[in-house]
């Protein structure tokens, strides 16, 4: 298992690497300049502006530049924004924590509708609860975030001013009075969040079980007297339990993609919205630092999701 | 006369599909007593798997619904019996071994693990003490090395040794019959007579009855005391094993006997395999009369007309044919 772990660590370096070749070639090759203002501020002289550009490297040929920012990256120097002069690493790390608190609270949100209510409706098929949860699970997941988040806001924030529609960082209150703020204002992006996973998930949750209810070691597991309930939880979600898993560590890529959008919305000031300002500043130490670290976070949750994999099936071996 | 362990009379199984009730089991009567092996026989198709399943409830209800008859169990009807009730007898009482030992075993667990369960289930055994029965279960039924064995998963073991753990599992709780679905159908042939043997040995140490059913003749000849032949989801004849293979009375049975590979002959004189022409009637809209008309070769117009009931035309040898 060690063996196979340390294996598959060594084959992400290799793809590490090419998406940061990639990434770093496409930004380069993009249209925009992060002096693009000093460029048309005239009381900047020319001269000056020569010698920053020199100075940060921004004229060397692309694969220099490369070179210098691998090496710089190996060493633990993640650069300094060209923006705000703060180093990338310490930016990430204050925006990190509230993207991962946010996704990891709407995930969890999410998990706890799509077990319950995709087993129940699979153990029920075509029954009236399975028919609106089914109805349910498709408009939820057919609905974009961005346009329930808004619709959210409308209903919760302006129509009802029942929670803030700003996230703020900085909260003038302590004790239980900041958890209470903290969580008016978190709630509308995580179940926004949440929902639309929920609903995704009970659709296959719901399929899982299923495709497993039918099988014959559950026949097996009925002539034995066990009770509905053993037979259900032990037998058939168990065994549903497998591409399961397996799914959701390989959507939670997807799920940071679309907590951008929702961070956006909410201006919940996470990781997503460091990138989206970033690029719109064409930052590039930035972009290149949160981009990059969304690919470990990808390499990261498809290695989870083979040792979960391995982990709930016997039938796989790590060798 | 006291009824027998088993006695199901009347039984009809019918299944709601969209074109209409698949009438799988329509009128059957099968009795076992304490100890005895019955065979239930017939082609693919004619109702055993549904006959069988439905004595434990284990088909799918719906689609599936009891619409007639009794099913006695030592002298109970369990028909109108409750899902806990059912519970146990299932394993307990009556122990069931599925046709397809690949899939019958789940996979995450291992196989003493899945023995041990009903044992603990029904026996309140410890953890400890069920996986001690686990073992002991494999080694009556010949896995070599039980004790390293019991802690492997199923993919471990191959069909023959999986079809050997579903024994086990079905002995596991000791019980008084042991309804076998076609437990060597899936299987080679040199593993099928080992099965058999097994399950005759059992049935000799243990004292249980068998309920085996198959479609193959062979296998009758080699286990039974008794057999019923089935079509079409109804029973045609019914004898001690000697009785019906000397002198088989139904034009299906016949037919069957007639297809049963033998070696002398087949290797020496080139004879063809007979098979039966024609297949089994959609159960949809059965037939009236004789439901095997179609296919027999005395078929008359009298056959045609109204049901053969079944009647005895020897002691204990039944049959439901107008000749
Ligand atoms: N769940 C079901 N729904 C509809 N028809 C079924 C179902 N189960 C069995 N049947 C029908 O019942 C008939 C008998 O099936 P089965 O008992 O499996 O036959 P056998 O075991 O003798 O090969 C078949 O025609 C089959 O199509
Ligand atoms: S009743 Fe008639 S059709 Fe049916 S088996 Fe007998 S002879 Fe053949
Ligand atoms: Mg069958």
């Amino acid at each position: 298992m060690a063996n196979y772990l340390l294996r598959r660590l060594l084959i992400a370096i290799p793809s590490l690497l090419g998406i940061s070749v990639i990434l770093f070639v496409v930004l380069a090759l993009a249209p925009g300049d992060p002096f693009g203002e000093l460029t048309t501020n005239p009381a900047i002289p020319p001269e000056v502006r020569a010698n920053l550009r020199a100075s940060l490297g921004l004229d060397d040929p692309i694969h220099l530049r490369y070179i210098s920012w691998l090496t710089a990256m190996m060493k633990g120097d993640w650069g300094y924004s060209f923006v705000s002069r703060i180093p990338v690493d310490q930016l990430i790390l204050q925006r990190l924590p509230t993207t991962l608190a946010v996704i990891g609270i709407s995930q969890i949100v999410a998990l706890a509708i799509a077990l319950p209510v995709g087993v129940y409706a699979a153990t029920r098929p075509y029954s009236i609860f399975d028919q609106v949860a089914n109805t349910l699970a498709f408009v939820g997941f057919s609905l974009p975030t961005f346009f329930t988040g808004l619709v959210f806001i409308l209903i919760f924030s302006i129509t009802l001013d029942w929670l803030p529609f700003v996230y703020r960082t900085g909260i003038d209150a302590s004790g239980w009075r900041w958890w209470w703020e903290q969580f008016r204002q978190s709630i509308m992006p995580i179940m926004v969040l949440g929902l639309f996973q929920g609903a995704t998930w009970t659709r296959f949750v719901r399929s899982a079980v299923l495709d497993v209810i039918r099988l014959d070691y559950v026949t097996t597991a009925r002539s034995k007297g066990l009770t509905e309930g053993t037979v259900t939880m032990k037998h058939v979600v168990r065994n549903a339990m497998i591409p399961v898993v397996t799914l959701v560590a390989l959507q939670m890529p997807a799920v940071f993609g679309g907590a951008i959008v929702t961070e956006q919305i909410f201006r919940v000031p996470g990781i997503g919205s460091l990138l989206i300002t970033s690029i719109l500043a064409n930052d590039t130490p930035v972009i290149m630092a949160v981009t990059f670290v969304f690919a470990a976070l990808v390499i990261f949750f498809n290695l989870l999701a083979d040792i979960l994999y391995g982990w709930l099936d016997p039938r796989i071996s790590y060798s | 006369m006291t009824e027998r362990l088993l006695e199901i009379t009347g039984l009809k199984v019918h299944f709601k599909t969209d074109d209409g009730w698949v009438r799988a089991v329509d009128g059957v009567d099968i009795g076992i007593a304490t100890g005895e092996t019955l065979c239930v026989v017939g082609e693919s198709g004619c109702g055993k798997t549904v006959t069988a399943k439905t004595i434990l409830k284990l088909i799918d209800m719906p689609p599936g619904k009891i619409v007639a008859g009794r099913i006695g169990w030592r002298g109970r009807d369990i028909v109108p019996l409750s899902p806990a009730e059912m519970r146990d007898i299932r394993a307990k009482e009556i122990g069931f071994i599925f046709q397809e030992p690949m899939t019958s075993l789940n996979p995450v667990y291992t196989v003493g693990e899945q023995i041990a369960e009903s044992v603990r289930t029904h026996e309140g055994l410890s953890r400890k003490a069920a996986m001690d029965r686990a073992t002991e279960m494999l080694r009556l039924v010949n896995i070599p090395s039980p004790q390293r064995r019991v802690h492997d998963y199923p993919h471990q073991f191959s069909g023959g040794m999986r079809q050997r753990v579903m024994i086990a599992m079905a002995l596991a709780c000791n019980p008084r019959l042991i309804i076998a679905d076609e437990p060597t159908t899936a299987l080679d042939v040199t593993i099928q007579a080992q099965i058999l043997d097994l399950l005759n040995d059992m049935k000799e140490q243990l004292g249980t009855a068998v309920l085996l059913i198959t479609h193959a003749m062979g296998v009758v000849a080699e286990t039974a005391q008794r057999v019923v032949v089935m079509y079409a989801g109804k029973v045609v004849e019914e004898a001690p094993v000697g009785e019906l293979f000397a002198n088989p009375r139904h034009p299906y049975t016949q037919g069957l006997i007639r297809s049963i590979p033998r070696i002398d002959r087949a290797a020496t004189e080139h004879v063809r395999l007979e098979a039966i022409p024609g297949t089994v009637p959609s159960l949809l809209n059965p037939p009236l009369g004789c439901r095997f008309a179609a296919r027999c070769r005395y078929a008359t117009e009298a056959c045609v007309a109204a049901e053969p009931p079944l009647r005895e035309v020897a002691p204990g040898h039944k049959v439901a044919c107008i000749l």
